[in-house]
């Protein structure tokens, strides 16, 4: 009999189901999965070190970079830990604006999973519907950030601006035709909270039909259920947190269980998990996204009967406004410090950490009493998800790989930071 | 008491002159471990009911070896203020500067975890100075948390921290064949070497990094600036 030998293939770095740049080493027994060994770093780009080099607000914008599909969920993160050892006060209707952009941000990566993850597994279609409805949400990212992708939105004290009272227009173009662009621009007609709450209304439709399309499809239940299960347990031995915690059962969510900015105010649901397969992680998704939509709508409401500062007014921390600085030395003396120097934090530590679509985000930093920090940490939800897909994939056919990548929500700007 | 005293007094009742000190501020308990009872300690965090961390959030290396250096020390003479630069300071250094020595009285390398109990519902922070400067070495936690594999891999690969009694102790984010461990304060923000595909050669060539190390806002400490230990009521100094 001839000696059976295990097969080793080499997976990406450049591979359309890699989500990125993931490198993986797979060590194969015909078609079935002994051992992964995934290759990250090829995008690091040591954030970490470069915001050593500059003041606090600077990083602002490298946090977008770090998940680039859930952007201002990252900058929360950032920012909460900043305000913890600064000591800031934010204005309410700031927080409440923070949360329902960070319920738009779960929305918008979701909507990037289920699309990816549908592709991955061979239903084209998701991409297209799931990608529909984010176009949606980034003209609402640009309409208040200007951006439509790295907001740069939040700020120690508040964010950046307030809602506009109106939304960009789309014009006629070669590309889109003038009977599309008055319905593209139907509802865009009104102020910024006019169009979200707009979409509030048609999202759940959506969701609807995405579920139409997968939750009892045949193949589709055939790819996810029974793979890749994690016990409770494991998932806490191996730092599982967010849905994937989730799918296994455990009900955690920061939003409730340590909340920060307003989510203590707010009513929603945690979706749990029971069996911790792929499909009960996809559930889990799926449900959040109907809650978020309920958190925005909620958000909407508070937003429309409570004007009011967005943000702090402790010019050591925040500009000053434009008007101000015409008139007053003062003023003028705060910006000149703010934009140059920046501000110094006491020397302390803090670690800040929020429910990021993907699981735990956290930022830890450590001051020393100056402009920029001594040492600052991101600790990032894939990066441990990431590291149990040796465990998740062992025994699984090579096709369940992708799957499994699918289902972890991998996105390599965060985990190579 | 509030929970989070609770746990602090809980933790110096059971582990007693273990911890070399605990730190409670801003809601967050910091508890600093020899690296001799590092992992008993770990582990009875995670198996203890009244600690029960069952899952390990984070773990990072730190290098103290600048902390509390600026760069902007300024002298008033009679001709105006001086420049104040200092070249030899992380942010500026080139390939080959050496920074100055560890001067603090503390050790230079730490490794910092962070973990979460999912049923108490509490967070704590565990910092282990490595004994070593030259040769930083902590014990390795992933027998109590499996998932910490990765983190640890991490903290070796930026800080050249090893992890004694890990099982698989190799770089994870920096390039293959890679020299030095970039997140140390000495190593100069701008790399070491810079790469590009020679056409002569006809492959991808390393060499000595061509840019000139730039800060373009220099690091200061202002002590009138701490403003979380300033009295409430007293008026702000101008600046």
């Amino acid at each position: 009999m001839p000696e059976i030998r295990n097969y080793t293939l080499n997976f990406g770095p450049q591979h359309p189901a890699a989500h990125g740049v993931l490198r993986l080493i797979l060590e194969m027994d015909g078609e079935v999965i002994q051992r992964a060994d995934p290759h990250i770093g090829l995008l690091h780009r040591a954030t970490e070190k470069l915001a050593e080099s500059k003041p606090y607000n600077q990083s602002i914008g490298y946090m977008d970079r770090l998940d680039y599909v859930s952007m201002m969920s990252n900058e929360h993160g950032y920012i909460l830990a900043l305000e913890k050892l600064l000591g800031v006060e934010v204005p309410e209707r700031a927080q409440y604006i923070r949360v329902m952009f960070d319920e738009i941000t779960r929305l918008l990566n979701h909507l990037l999973w289920i699309g990816a993850h549908g592709l991955d597994v061979g239903a084209m279609t998701m991409f297209l519907y799931a990608f529909r409805e984010r176009e949606d949400l980034m003209d609402v990212y640009e309409a208040v950030s200007g951006a439509r992708l790295h907001a740069t939105y939040y700020r120690p004290g508040g964010v950046a601006r307030d809602l506009p009272d109106s939304m960009p227009q789309y014009k006629a173009s070669k590309w889109h035709s003038q009977k599309e662009v008055s319905r593209l621009n139907d509802t865009r007609s009104g102020s910024l909270l006019d169009f979200i709450e707009d979409f509030t209304t048609r999202f759940p439709g959506y969701v609807d039909e995405y579920e139409t399309l997968l939750t009892d499809n045949r193949i589709w239940k055939q790819r996810l259920v029974d793979i890749a299960i994690v016990s409770p347990e494991r998932a806490m031995q191996l730092g599982f947190t967010g849905p994937m915690l989730r799918g296994s059962g455990i009900e955690w969510d920061l939003r409730r269980k340590q909340p920060y900015a307003v989510y203590d105010k707010l009513d929603f649901d945690i979706p749990v998990g029971t069996n911790g397969d792929s499909y009960d992680r996809y559930l889990v998704r799926m449900e959040e996204m109907r809650q978020s939509n309920h958190i925005i709508k909620q958000c909407v409401d508070w937003l429309r009967a409570n004007p009011g500062i967005v943000m702090a007014a402790d010019h050591k921390v925040t500009p000053p406004r434009r008007e101000e600085m015409k008139g007053d030395m003062e003023s003028l003396i705060h910006h000149f410090k703010l934009f140059t120097e920046g501000y110094c934090l006491p020397e302390g530590e803090a670690y800040g950490a929020v429910e990021h679509p993907k699981g735990e985000f956290g930022v830890y930093l450590v001051s020393d009493g100056a402009n920029k920090p001594y040492r600052m940490k991101i600790r990032a939800p894939g990066f441990a998800h990431l590291s149990a897909l040796d465990e998740m994939t062992r025994g699984h056919m090579l096709s369940d790989v992708v799957a499994v990548i699918g289902t972890q929500d991998i996105v390599f700007g965060e985990i190579d930071r | 008491m509030s929970k989070i005293e609770t746990l602090r007094e809980r933790l110096e009742q059971i582990f007693g002159n273990q911890l070399q000190n605990t730190v409670l501020e801003l809601g967050e308990i910091t508890i600093e471990v020899a690296a001799e009872h590092y992992l008993d300690v770990c582990e009875k965090l995670r198996d203890d009911d009244v600690f029960a961390f069952e899952i390990l959030i984070d773990l990072c290396g730190i290098d103290y070896s600048a902390y509390g250096q600026d760069e902007w020390k300024t002298d008033a003479s009679a001709n105006g203020f001086s420049r104040g630069i200092d070249s030899a300071q992380h942010g500026r250094l080139k390939f080959g500067d050496e920074l100055p020595e560890n001067q603090s009285e503390r050790k230079r390398f730490a490794v910092i975890t962070h973990l979460l109990s999912i049923k108490n519902n509490q967070r704590l922070r565990i910092r282990v100075f490595a004994e070593d400067d030259a040769y930083p070495v902590v014990k390795s936690v992933v027998d109590i948390w499996n998932g910490v594999n990765w983190f640890e891999r991490e903290a070796f690969d930026l800080f050249g921290i090893h992890f004694d009694g890990h099982p698989d102790l190799r770089r994870i984010l920096t390039d293959y064949g890679f020299v030095g461990h970039p997140f140390r304060k000495d190593f100069p923000l701008s790399g070491n070497v810079e790469m590009r595909y020679d056409e002569e050669q006809k492959r991808v060539v390393y060499e000595p990094v061509s840019i000139e190390p730039r800060v373009l806002v220099p690091r200061v400490i202002r002590e009138n600036n701490n403003r979380h230990n300033m009295p409430a009521n007293e008026p702000e100094s101008e600046e």
